[in-house]
């Protein structure tokens, strides 16, 4: 790495290394079986660089040549954009825990022994559901160094559990599942499990929905899917500084409901998506994108933000071959006061959304949405009556983000990047067959 | 070490281990990206990766281990062995095939990640600049990547494969807004490598971009069941998502339901529907002489006159299966165990033409283009990035971009009309199991499927 500086500093003003090194141990279980165990190790090294003021990029995994590195990159540079900011000289950062060496020491046999732990209640739950399952450990160790002195490096563990499950009858197939990712070694398989049993009991029964305008509850899970894809998009700082987010110009404005307030936060211990810098060593924050319904703030990068004459938010994440680009850490949308049973209890006739599929792929940046329930549920007269089947939910984000009927008083963490509470909206498009 | 080194040490090492079956990829690449967001390149780069796997097979188990340093290659292929030990006892087996030795070529004039950056900018400013100079149009972005691959498959019984291959492909968006109001539109195209698929565009991007516009002014459609007419390039996702997923061996062979469902001879549509996957349809860019097990790729036919006749299969799937292979086992890379996956995945073309597929249309939906899709075997949706009603026969006004939903099942049976004028979409990139993006083709004539639910207002 230092040499790799070194030998960029002769050609360029300012260079930046930045080095990663995985190692992952997956167990995979496939129809109810133990099926596969991965070991996976890779290390690579991106190299950027600022010559004549423009910004230059190489990337390498696996063998590493530092002076092909460093002519690809200055190479690169000729086509660069102007670089609008310099590099920081941080070498201090906050603790932010993410490293449990107990994850290290989970064996490969407890990994399967927690597996099957997954695989059979469900299977016990239901007959001819076929179930799959993951568990796996994974640490990373990252390094970022620069020519101004800046320099970071961390280690982390996270370790990770899943379970799923379908069920073909005819032509109908239920798919029901939950995961959990964290640094800390995980071994209560009840909490996972006891949640996939819900999902399997609430769809024993279908129920049908006539096409109309009806109120629709979104659990935590179905936020993510629903309203996401959009939400990323328009609070990304490259996004706005394009003019394409609807949110843009929009900064201080009362957007949303003014219950709704969520933050990026890559600072909580212990969460898979935190550390004490991102991918540039700027140091982690959390940031305020809606607070109480106010839109308070954009994630930025280094160049973005220099861009856009704002502050980098720590926000810089490596993306596709490394390339440098804002991307959220860890949502956390705040809990409201509306418990989920009261929701439920409020609705004459209804729908629970868990999942929904397709909504990532309508017109994302304007916030239409339009997806196919894949997991949800039926609610009638305050209670669950089964699960809906055929049906199609649309809307848009900001409208309904603009007026919810609710917001639940319990979040869930899904997967290691959002935690969120369910929310209510009082009408939703639905169309079913 | 380079990897024809590693690989002539490698396959020494596991002809001589004591594995039921022991395979192993080498992989050498170079790839290029610019991206443009707005009226600037935002970014170019050259990356290179190198490295390898060990794939081991011990009593019905698997086992796996990726390494991107070639150093100490015995000590991988032990760990791999040693680390099966915990899985045996499972039922995986795989279908042998005798030995393969052979070298193949990626057959284009140029490498094209050494096409100076140059050329490429030039190409990819022009494209901008006919964006720009629509009107009301907010921003576009531009991603152009290619990509060069050297790869070595072996086994334990003597296979040894290298292959090469090269990719390029293109996606230009354009983003219009007004009023608070945001429309996008986009296309996506690409080649088996050759640079100059993605010349001389500039007036299918200056339509795209204009399409953009006219959205913002379109209404929105009104949600329900419709006739529906997709154009080649969405019918071929159509049948990318809904059918092509479902074709896949490794989601049915261990699931006794599915199993019954896709039974060999079941009738799935009217006698005009004929759907292939294959590799080695020539020159696409799901195309290729021996898949990532070393198997001989070919054309297999999913369904043929309405009714299934094949199956898309690794060594595995096969093997349970008690069916042929059919050369569809692929990896995205060597971080990656070889899954089932598709290749160049189409709808041959029947006899009618698109005039009198809407002929005797009242009121229906005319889809075209894609932004995605995906499926969850029984339940597919995909979106158009185009939409227009059809009126009495006629294409009549614009309206937003469309989501189609459906049951792959009922949908099949409602396909009603098959055009005669196929064409592939190279613009596809296939993810499953993580595997992101693979390289793939599909394609289709026009069709029309009758009573498809459309969401919307
Ligand atoms: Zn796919």
């Amino acid at each position: 790495m230092e040499e790799i500086l070194e030998l960029a500093r002769k050609f360029a003003e300012e260079a930046e290394v930045y080095t990663v090194s995985t190692e992952e141990a997956p167990v995979h279980f496939e129809a109810n079986r133990l099926k596969a165990i991965q070991s996976k190790q890779s290390t690579s090294v991106s190299l950027r660089l600022i010559k004549n003021g423009k910004l230059g990029y190489a990337a390498a995994s696996g063998e590493i040549d530092a002076r092909k590195l460093v002519d690809i990159a200055v190479e690169t540079s000729e086509f660069g954009m102007p670089a609008q900011f310099s590099f920081p000289s941080e070498r201090n950062f906050p603790q932010v825990n993410i490293l449990d060496p107990e994850v290290e020491t989970v064996s490969i046999g407890e990994m399967i022994e927690l597996g099957q732990k997954l695989i059979d209640p469900v299977l016990k739950s239901t007959e001819g559901i076929l179930c799959d399952a993951g568990v796996s450990r994974d640490s990373v160790t990252l390094s970022v160094a620069n020519t101004r002195g800046g320099q970071a490096q961390y280690k982390k563990t996270t370790f990770g559990m899943g379970v799923s499950g379908t069920l073909v009858r005819d032509t109908d197939m239920l798919f029901v599942g939950d995961g959990q990712e964290s640094c800390h070694p995980l071994r209560d398989t009840k909490a996972l499990t006891d949640i996939v049993l819900h999902q399997l009991e609430l769809a024993r029964n279908t129920a049908g929905v006539t096409s109309g305008q009806m109120p629709v509850i979104f659990t935590p899970d179905g936020v993510v899917s629903a309203f996401l894809p959009a939400l990323m998009s328009a609070f990304n700082g490259k996004t706005v500084l394009l003019g394409a987010s609807p949110l843009d110009k929009r900064l201080g404005e009362t957007v949303f409901d003014k219950r709704f307030s969520l933050f990026d936060d890559p600072t909580l211990d212990f969460a898979p998506n935190s550390r004490p810098c991102d991918d540039e060593g700027t140091v982690s924050r959390r940031t305020a994108l809606v607070e109480k319904g106010t839109v308070k703030n954009f994630l930025y990068d280094l160049q973005t933000a220099g861009q856009a004459k704002k502050q980098s938010t720590g926000n810089g994440s490596r993306g596709r071959g490394g390339l440098m680009s804002p991307a959220p850490s860890a949502w956390i949308v705040s809990p409201g006061e509306t418990a989920f049973e009261d929701m439920v209890k409020d609705i004459k006739e209804g729908l629970l959304i868990e999942q929904l599929m397709g909504a990532e792929q309508g017109n994302v940046l304007g916030g239409d949405f339009s997806g196919n329930v894949l997991l949800g549920y039926k609610i009638e007269n305050g209670k669950i009556t089964g699960r809906v089947k055929n049906t199609m939910v649309s809307g848009n984000v900001y409208q309904i983000l603009k007026d919810l009927a609710g917001i639940g008083k319990e979040t869930k963490w899904i997967g290691g990047g959002v935690c969120a509470p369910a929310l209510y909206c009082a009408n939703l498009s639905v169309a079913s067959k | 070490m380079n990897i024809k080194e590693a690989g002539h040490l490698l396959a020494g090492i596991i002809t001589k281990c004591e594995a039921e079956y022991i395979e192993a990829h080498l992989e050498e690449s170079e790839a290029s990206h610019l991206t443009y967001r707005g009226k600037d390149l935002e970014s170019v780069d050259k990356t290179g990766a190198v490295g390898g796997n060990v794939r081991v097979l011990v009593n019905g188990g698997w086992s796996f281990v990726s390494f991107n340093n070639l150093e100490d290659l015995e000590t991988k292929v032990k760990q791999a062995i040693e680390q099966a030990k915990f899985v045996s006892g499972g039922e995986a087996k795989i279908l042998q095939y005798p030995p393969i030795v052979d070298k193949t070529k990626a057959e284009i004039r140029q490498n094209p990640v050494n096409i100076p950056l140059k050329e490429k900018k030039q190409i990819l400013d022009e494209y901008n600049q006919v964006i720009w100079e629509v009107p009301k149009l907010q921003t576009s972005v531009i991603g152009y990547a290619d990509g060069y691959r050297k790869y070595i498959y072996m086994n334990s019984v003597g296979s040894y494969i290298e292959q090469e291959r090269a990719d390029v492909t293109l996606r230009v968006g354009a983003i219009a807004t007004e009023k608070g109001e945001v429309q996008q539109a986009g296309i996506s195209l690409g080649s088996r490598g050759e640079f100059s698929a993605i010349k001389g565009l500039h007036n299918q991007i200056r339509d795209m971009a204009q399409n953009a516009v006219k959205m913002l002014s379109a209404p929105q459609a009104k949600g329900g069941e419709y006739t529906v007419v997709l154009d080649p390039i969405l019918a071929g996702v159509f049948v990318h998502e809904a059918f092509g997923h479902l074709s896949e061996a490794d989601h049915v062979y261990e699931n006794p339901q599915l199993r019954e469902l896709m039974t060999m001879g079941k009738t799935f549509a009217g006698k005009q529907l004929n759907i292939v996957d294959g590799a080695a349809v020539p020159g696409l860019r799901g195309s290729y002489k021996y898949d990532d097990e070393g198997i001989p790729a070919q054309k297999t036919y999913l369904i043929k006159e309405g009714v299934l006749t094949g199956r898309l299969h690794s060594r595995e799937t096969a093997a349970r299966m008690k069916e042929k292979l059919s050369g569809n086992a692929r990896a995205v890379s060597y971080r990656f165990p070889p899954i089932v996956r598709m290749t160049n995945t189409y709808i041959e073309p029947g006899k009618t033409s698109f005039k009198e597929m809407i002929a005797d249309i009242k009121e229906g939906i005319y889809v075209k283009n894609w932004y995605g899709g995906t499926t969850s075997m029984e339940m597919f949706t995909f979106s158009a990035g185009e939409a227009y009603m059809i009126r009495n026969g006629q294409i009549a006004e614009m309206l937003r971009p469309v989501v189609l939903t459906g049951n792959v099942f009922s949908t099949l049976k409602n396909i009603d009309a098959i055009g005669n004028d196929l064409d592939m979409n190279e613009g596809g990139g296939c993810g499953k199991a993580g595997q992101s993006p693979l390289p793939v083709s599909n394609g289709s004539p026009h069709i029309r499927i009758q009573r498809c639910l459309i969401g919307g207002k």
